[in-house]
């Protein structure tokens, strides 16, 4: 079956049959650059064992089409196998543009294919688009986050860019959209070795909910300081919400890990109200956070820059209101549940 | 052992937001921000070191960059390094990732004899870590990056790399090319007594011939990617302030989470 040029690729990140969320995040985005690239396919490229039943979550969310490469062989990820197998599909198809998530293994993986291809990579891109003379462009952060930079891919091809979590909008999961699932066999993993083992892959889930799924985000930046940063987990706890850290929060290790970092070199976040305490406004975390829906922000200087990115700005040492905007919530939550009380026994 | 370790001077990571872009001229201005070589590429030489104190042999600093950067690169000599080789022409200028690669990999395979190539994990300034892998690709050797734990026995390395909320682990055996993860080891503070020692070092300045390259290979002009424009984030947007007493701020936080939906 012959590939029409032009095809945009997204390849897919899954863990023992779930797919991560960059994935899904990425067909929305690799849907509207084909329908730009003059209605070109949406592919999803689906490697593992037993993951066949995945295809259709892939075009509910956007795939108009799906390369299924379902073999023992790749059961878990590995950086070399993936690799090979994927500039091989490339190969054969052209795309020309490939999309990776930007998590561990993505970025790994997207820079072997590239230097295998010897073609073009754009790392951790904040912004996708199709320029009006045409051209894929590129936005990615240089120093941390203080500069942005478009980068382009003149000649060759595919164009390749990986992309963090949490960039883009997750497309509707639409079940009545309809898709080809194409069929295709790792051949040249056939007599080939791998010169490394993975042994053993220990993960666990960080307790609690995790930071890019909350409503509401508590984040904490140095000003906290080690002795009051416990409020900020009651706090969260009292909105139902995560904790969130700044990079020196978590080097001094009063953050849960790096799990909670925000910004560029951690997590994107878009809860419905990001509260933050201490927190300077340095463009690396700000690039993390600067989507959520409300923005408060509580520091002691009242020329933070956190506040050019705030919604409500509250000058105050973090280290005297958190104990008491705590105990008031507390209060108000108590006074608001004998109210229900009340307006039940009515 | 002959293990190789790659250095990237970048400017110094504290300064960042000093950099802007000259709105004349469009480029960017980092002017009076000091080099230093990437933080995390400290912890590549360290763990190099630790080797060579292990099982002997040599540690040499291999790096692409500016001929000013000599100074700079030394600071991994008065770490302990033996000698450093510094790959540097102006047809190397504005290289991406694997154009870079490609200078690397020139020069490691000139320098020959490697048994392990160590780099940071990410530069502090692109910060793409695009590097360990497209080395490894390119000098046909297998690779890891973000590695936190590396332990050789005998012909066996046992090794450590970082994933989401975990890890993996890994056994493989020389040659590699690993990217260290700053979670490796703790780098040793480099002494007086060193900084003099690095003086007499060997260090040794490659040009493009000297590699045999040739030019639509490196630099701009052999990189795939090419820059466009660069910008400023910009954000400018008005915060509404309060000031006053912690009870009368925790009273305005609750009206906004509420009017949020956050708080019912
Ligand atoms: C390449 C690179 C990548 C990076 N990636 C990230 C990243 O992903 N995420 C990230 O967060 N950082 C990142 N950083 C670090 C970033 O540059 C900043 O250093 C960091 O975000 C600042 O954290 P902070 O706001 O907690 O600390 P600071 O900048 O030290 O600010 C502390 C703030 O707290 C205020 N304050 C102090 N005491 C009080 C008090 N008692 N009450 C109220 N306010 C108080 C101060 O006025 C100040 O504004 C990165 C840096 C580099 C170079
Ligand atoms: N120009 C360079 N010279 C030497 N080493 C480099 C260079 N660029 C990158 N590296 C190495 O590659 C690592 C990852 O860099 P990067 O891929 O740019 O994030 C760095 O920590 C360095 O060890």
């Amino acid at each position: 079956m012959e590939q029409q040029p032009g095809a945009v690729w997204v390849v897919v990140e899954q863990n023992g049959g779930i797919l991560a969320e960059v994935t899904l995040e990425l067909l929305g985005k690799a849907r509207d650059l084909a329908a730009l690239g003059g209605g070109a396919h949406a592919s999803a490229v689906l490697l593992g064992s037993k993951i066949e039943s995945l295809a259709e979550e892939l075009i509910a969310h956007g795939a108009d089409q799906v390369i299924l490469m379902d073999a023992p062989r790749l059961t878990l990820y590995q950086n070399d196998t993936y690799a090979l197998v994927l500039a091989e599909l490339v190969k054969k198809h052209r795309p020309e543009i490939v999309l990776f998530g930007a998590s561990y293994y993505g970025s790994e993986l997207s820079a072997t294919v590239a230097a295998k291809l010897e073609t073009g990579l754009a790392a951790h891109c904040l912004d996708l688009y199709i320029n009006d003379r045409g051209e894929f462009v590129q936005v990615v952060p240089a120093f941390g986050g203080m500069i942005l930079g478009d980068i382009l891919c003149p000649t060759a091809r595919p164009q390749l860019a990986s992309v963090k979590p949490g960039m883009f909008q997750k497309p509707d999961r639409d079940t009545t959209r309809s898709g080809e699932t194409l069929i295709e066999t790792p051949t040249v993993l056939e007599g080939y070795a791998s010169p490394l083992k993975a042994v053993r892959v220990v993960q666990s889930q960080p307790a609690g909910l995790p930071l890019e799924k909350a409503a509401t985000v508590v984040a904490g930046g140095w000003g906290v300081g080690q002795e009051a940063w416990h409020f900020l987990d009651q706090l969260a706890g009292e909105l139902s919400g995560a904790v969130g850290c700044t990079r020196p929060a978590l080097d001094e290790g009063w953050a849960a890990g790096e799990h909670a970092m925000i910004g560029t070199s951690g997590k994107t976040v878009r809860p419905q109200v990001y509260i933050g305490f201490g927190v300077s406004g340095a463009t690396h975390h700000m690039a993390g956070m600067k989507d959520s829906g409300v923005i408060i922000n509580i520091n002691k200087d009242p020329a933070a820059t956190v506040f050019q990115v705030s919604d409500y700005g509250v000058v105050a040492d973090a280290k005297e209101l958190l104990p008491v905007l705590l105990e008031k919530i507390r209060e108000y939550k108590g006074k608001s549940k004998s109210q229900a009380t009340i307006k039940c026994i009515q | 052992m002959n293990i190789a370790v790659c250095v990237k001077p970048v400017p110094e990571p504290r300064h960042y937001d000093k950099i802007i872009i000259n709105p004349a001229t469009k480029l960017l201005e980092r002017k009076g921000i000091p080099m230093i070589i990437n933080p995390v590429d400290k912890n590549a030489i360290e763990a190099a070191l630790q080797l060579k104190e292990q099982f002997g042999g040599k540690v040499v600093l291999v790096s692409m960059a500016p001929p000013d950067t000599r100074e700079t690169i030394k600071e991994g000599l008065a770490m302990g390094a033996d000698e450093a080789y510094l790959l540097s022409d102006r047809a190397f200028a504005g290289a991406d990732t694997l154009a870079t690669a490609r200078v690397l990999a020139a020069g490691l395979t000139k320098i020959g004899g490697l048994d392990l190539i160590l780099t940071g994990s990410a530069s502090a300034d692109g910060g793409t870590n695009h590097i360990p892998s497209q080395l490894g690709e390119l000098m046909g050797f297998a690779h890891l990056n973000h590695l936190t734990e590396l332990h050789l026995e005998a012909s066996t390395i046992k090794m450590k790399t970082k994933i989401e909320n975990g890890y993996v682990e890994y056994e493989g055996s020389l040659p590699l090319v690993l990217g260290v993860a700053r979670e490796l080891n703790t780098p040793r503070y480099t002494t007086l007594m060193g900084v003099v020692i690095a003086q007499n070092k060997p260090f040794t300045t490659w040009g493009l011939k000297d590699l045999g390259l040739d030019p639509s290979n490196t630099g701009l002009s052999g990189s795939p990617t090419q820059p466009g424009d660069l910008h400023m984030p910009q954000h400018g947007q008005k915060a509404q302030m309060f000031a006053g007493e912690p009870e009368d701020m925790a009273g305005k936080i609750i009206a906004i989470l509420r009017t949020a939906g956050v708080l019912d």
